[in-house]
């Protein structure tokens, strides 16, 4: 499966380039569908990368509040992100970087990028930041043992801690573990909501201050560092993608129609999400945690499963 | 052993200079530390890098046995932490304590002699080498919580010390006691295979286990904890927490160490006592504002995790599963050296703000990090790394933790791995939550009071010792590697049992080493990229165009935390005094909340107060005249005679 060095070089090399140029592609495809939906035009699909261009030549301001925190937020953004999509497959090729235990590496540098982040919003000394800043450390404390039960159930099912071998079989071999499996997906698939600030945890569209999470918390930022945060949260996108489109993609017979697999797969995805957003509106704020708290039993219950 | 003794005999002496040096006691104090850390830091390497343990009878006193000790790799490790705290805080202290002379000297030797003491209890190994080492470290440690013995928090919080660490000091003399005729002496060594599934060797691991766990301050036996560490001087609080609360684990690791064949469910009890600390210990963690309190608590959640390490290390030596025994003990005993090496520096950096400010309330605090970046850059470091985020060493051995419990996963319908795991993660997230909170309160945003506005940087001397304990933190986040033999011998040490696998073949740690480097690399190359562009600095916080906000408008460290809290009201209870809007015209209102400890203020107080109602009936057998009491010890003799005579 691995091939030869060579082949290799070409799959890591691969898996860089999609990560780096590929995911400001994502949120303009789910703005696309969002405007199809609703029966607008809608922004071209490469509005990202216009808006990061105007951003990278724009002047940046900073609060005279500010220290360097305020900029050590975004650059750990997109650092830590970068850092992680070297850790998980995308697709069914194993990722460039993979050994026991990069499960607890890919989560813990999600968790550097959010505290970086946390502490930036807090460093403006805006209310309205701190409010934001607070709603997300609450929210993904609870994202997180979700993550960690699912990464138990797959662990679990498949004998590793590695996420290429954790994601690489398709529906755990579509055996007993299929009822396990989808509670996974059903957690994972609100994670994935929650942590990339969409719909029906946070809304990425509005601006009004008192119903945002992760808007609330960049409101300040300007010029590139601003660039940084919207590709950050691009990545973070990308990423996590891989994360539920692993387990769910089939296998084909030739590593690079799992290539395409995979990015047929990631538009699928940026169309649900398309999708998921047209149709629900964003929940109070008060019933977050009970939306998270589903995903923490759903993966719970994936792991009590596979203990039977 | 030489080396040892040196370590030893330079830490309690240390400050005997300062009792007759005024103005250079300090120095002189810190002096000694100094060489003694380089002393012990050798004694430890020689062991841990050439296997070079030693052990050494004492010599029989007039008053009582021998003792005898043996400085194995066990004693190696937990010595690092007691010799680099003390001459830290020794150093730190110089500057620290200068203008409070009256108590400067007793601090001074006091800090040397609970040193020492604790060196001794490392490698005492025999029941009264132990004893003797836990009763002198509590003493010296209640005398230097009591340091500001004008202050009657500081008395009280010693007096609950020295209650507490009797008790604890009481079990362990039971425990010992059951102990004696298994084993047919003193001496520490290898319990006989099937005691520990008697009753008698339960008897013994329940009273270990509450000694340990009240000097450890395990959740609930942890009460104790945050008022000592609140009153206690901070470079008093970072020895207490980085290595005090420690030795409660060293005497469950000796423990652990006598046992060949432990059942399945101590490893069991020992995870269950980690989530509770863990999970409990952050939360209440969450809902202080006292800065060192908040710190406080979370060695009791470090405290957790520490106890998910042993227990799932039992978990593998009782089901024979090496692998996992190595992970769970290695990530144990990794997290003792990195908890003493962050939170030590987190007290560091939290008493310059305190003495800077003047005040130990986050709420009073606020924009410290541009009145002083070098703390504020101390204690940015301890928390990035006591939150477990790469790339620095308390992600090291949370990981070798997780992976314990991930390989302990496939054990036949144990529950206790996934509770480690979800544990793990749960606190991981609240732990984050709780330092963004204190860091981001204290240091960032604008001053929130006129003490906060005039803070200045703390002297060099402050922040050397700071500097030093950063560095050590990144070094083994970086190179775990090179940590790796050290902690081979130590697991060795603790199992007995020389054909493990090595650290190196189950975790990846290149790997480890390259992501970090990238990480870096990567942050480095972006922060150039973003910094350098043209900017404009001098301009106010936008705030949704509401420009010039004011200090009280920011977010306070209560409404950070108050969804947290809340959510977890059912399990911490929190007080809150607030007379709820009722009319249409609103009337003047305050809101004010604060988070009780559970044990102490909910169950400990009530409960003592009531017996100490109940007992005052008792009072009528102590009338206060010498004839009666006479009378009773006449009785007591009659009724003695009469039983040994039946």
């Amino acid at each position: 499966m691995i091939g030869t060095p060579g082949v290799r070089i070409l799959h890591v090399l691969l898996q860089v380039v999609s990560t780096l140029a590929l995911s400001p592609l994502v949120p303009g495809l789910i703005n696309k569908v969002k405007a199809v939906l609703a029966g607008r035009t809608g922004p071209p699909v490469l509005q990202l990368y216009y808006d990061l261009a105007k951003l990278s030549r724009k002047r940046a301001l900073f609060s005279r509040t500010t220290t360097p925190i305020f900029l050590a937020g975004p650059v750990a953004a997109v650092a830590a992100v970068l850092t992680a999509a070297l850790l998980v497959p995308f697709g069914h090729f194993p990722a460039p970087v993979h050994f026991q235990g990069d499960a607890v590496l890919f989560v813990y540098l999600f968790g550097l990028a959010r505290f970086l982040t946390i502490l930036a919003a807090l460093d403006t000394g805006s209310s309205f930041e701190g409010m934001g800043s607070a709603r997300e450390a609450t929210f993904s404390a609870l994202a997180e043992p979700a993550l960690f039960l699912g990464f138990a159930a797959l662990a679990k099912a498949s004998g590793s801690v590695s996420l290429s071998d954790m994601l690489a079989s398709p529906g755990f071999g579509l055996s007993r573990a299929m009822a396990p499996f989808i509670l996974v997906l059903v957690s994972w698939a609100i994670v994935f909501l929650a942590e990339n600030a969409r719909l029906p945890v946070d809304d990425p569209n509005t601006h009004l201050e008192l119903t945002m999470i992760h808007e609330a918390m960049v409101l300040d930022h300007s010029g590139r560092p601003l660039a940084l945060v919207l590709y950050g949260a691009s990545l973070k996108l990308q990423v996590l993608g891989a994360l539920i489109l692993g387990p769910l993609l089939p296998r084909t017979r030739h590593p690079w129609l799992d290539w395409g697999a995979y990015f047929l797969g990631l538009a699928l995805l940026a169309a649900g999400v398309g999708v998921v957003e047209s149709v629900t509106s964003r929940l109070r704020m008060t019933r977050v945690p009970q939306f998270l708290v589903a995903s923490v039993l759903a993966s719970a219950f994936a792991f009590l499963i596979l203990l039977v | 052993m030489i080396l040892y003794w040196t370590a030893l005999g330079l830490s309690a002496l240390s400050g005997i200079p300062g009792l007759f040096l005024p103005r250079k006691g300090g120095v002189a104090s810190a002096v000694l530390l100094c060489l003694a850390a380089v002393a012990g830091l050798a004694a430890s390497a020689r062991v841990l890098c050439f296997g070079l343990a030693w052990s050494q009878a004492l010599p029989a006193t007039p008053l009582g046995p021998a003792g005898s000790l043996a400085f194995d790799a066990v004693a190696a490790f937990f010595l690092i932490p007691v010799v680099a705290l003390s001459a830290c805080g020794a150093l730190y202290g110089v500057r620290y304590w200068e203008d409070h002379h009256e108590n400067a000297r007793r601090l001074r030797l006091l800090l040397g002699i609970l040193a020492a003491f604790t060196g001794l209890l490392t490698a005492a190994s025999h029941m009264v080498t132990f004893l003797v080492a836990w009763e002198g470290m509590a003493i010296a440690a209640f005398f230097l919580v009591t340091t500001e013995d004008r202050e009657p928090e500081a008395r009280q919080a010693g007096w609950l010390y020295l209650v507490t660490t009797h008790l604890g000091t009481l079990c362990l003399f039971g425990a010992f006691a059951l102990t004696v005729p298994a084993t047919g002496g003193l001496g520490f060594g290898a319990l006989p295979g099937g005691f520990v599934a008697s009753g008698r060797g339960t008897a013994a691991f329940v009273l270990y286990l509450v000694s340990f766990g009240l000097k450890a301050g395990a959740l609930p036996l942890h009460y104790w904890l945050p008022p000592a560490h609140a009153a206690a001087p901070s470079h008093v609080s970072s020895y207490l927490s980085g290595v005090l609360i420690k030795t409660g684990i060293l005497g469950m690791v000796r423990l652990l160490s006598w046992v060949p064949d432990p059942p399945l469910w101590w490893g069991g009890a020992w995870v269950a006592l980690g989530a509770l600390s863990g999970i409990l210990g952050v939360a209440l963690a969450l809902g202080q504002h006292d800065l060192k309190r908040l710190l406080a608590y979370h060695s009791i959640e470090n405290i957790g995790i520490i106890l998910l390490g042993l227990g799932l290390g039992t978990l593998g030596k009782s089901t024979g599963h090496p692998a996992i025994m190595v992970l769970g003990y290695a990530g144990a005993m990794l997290h003792v050296l990195n908890h003493g090496l962050f939170k030590g520096l987190l007290f560091l950096a939290a008493g310059s703000a305190v003495h800077a400010t003047g005040t130990r309330n986050l709420e009073r605090m606020g924009g410290l990090a541009h009145r002083m970046p070098w703390t504020s850059g101390g204690f940015l470091a301890g928390a990035w790394a006591i939150c477990g985020l790469p790339p620095l060493n308390g992600f090291v051995s949370e990981l070798f933790i997780y992976l314990a419990a991930f390989h302990a996963l496939p054990l036949s319908r144990s529950p206790w791995p996934a509770v480690s795991l979800a544990s793990l993660a749960l606190i991981g997230a609240l732990a984050l939550a709780c330092f963004a909170k204190a860091y981001g309160i204290a240091f960032l945003g604008m001053p929130r009071s006129p003490g906060a506005d005039q803070a200045r940087e703390a002297p060099r001397a402050m922040l050397a010792p700071m500097g030093i304990l950063a560095l050590a933190c990144l070094a083994i986040g970086l190179a775990p590697a090179l940590a790796a033999p050290a902690l081979d011998r130590v697991v060795a040490g603790m199992t007995g049992s020389q054909a493990l696998p090595r650290l190196g073949t189950l975790v990846n740690l290149p790997a480890l080493s390259i992501l970090a480097a990238l990480l870096l690399a990567l942050g480095a190359l972006l922060w150039r990229w973003a910094g350098r562009s043209r900017s404009e600095r001098d301009v106010p916080t936008w705030d949704c165009g509401f420009e010039g906000g004011t200090p009280r408008m920011q977010y306070t460290a209560s409404s950070f935390a108050d969804g947290l809290v809340t959510g977890m009201h059912w399990a911490l209870w929190p007080k809150v005094h607030w007379r709820r809007l009722t009319t249409l015209f609103p009337f003047p209102t305050r809101f004010a909340s604060h988070l009780p400890d559970p044990v102490l203020d909910r169950a400990g107080i009530p409960l003592a107060g009531l017996a100490s109602r109940w007992l005052e009936r008792l009072r009528f057998f102590q009338g206060g005249h010498l004839p009666v009491y006479l009378l009773y010890v006449m009785l007591t003799l009659i009724l003695l005679l009469l039983w040994t005579a039946a």
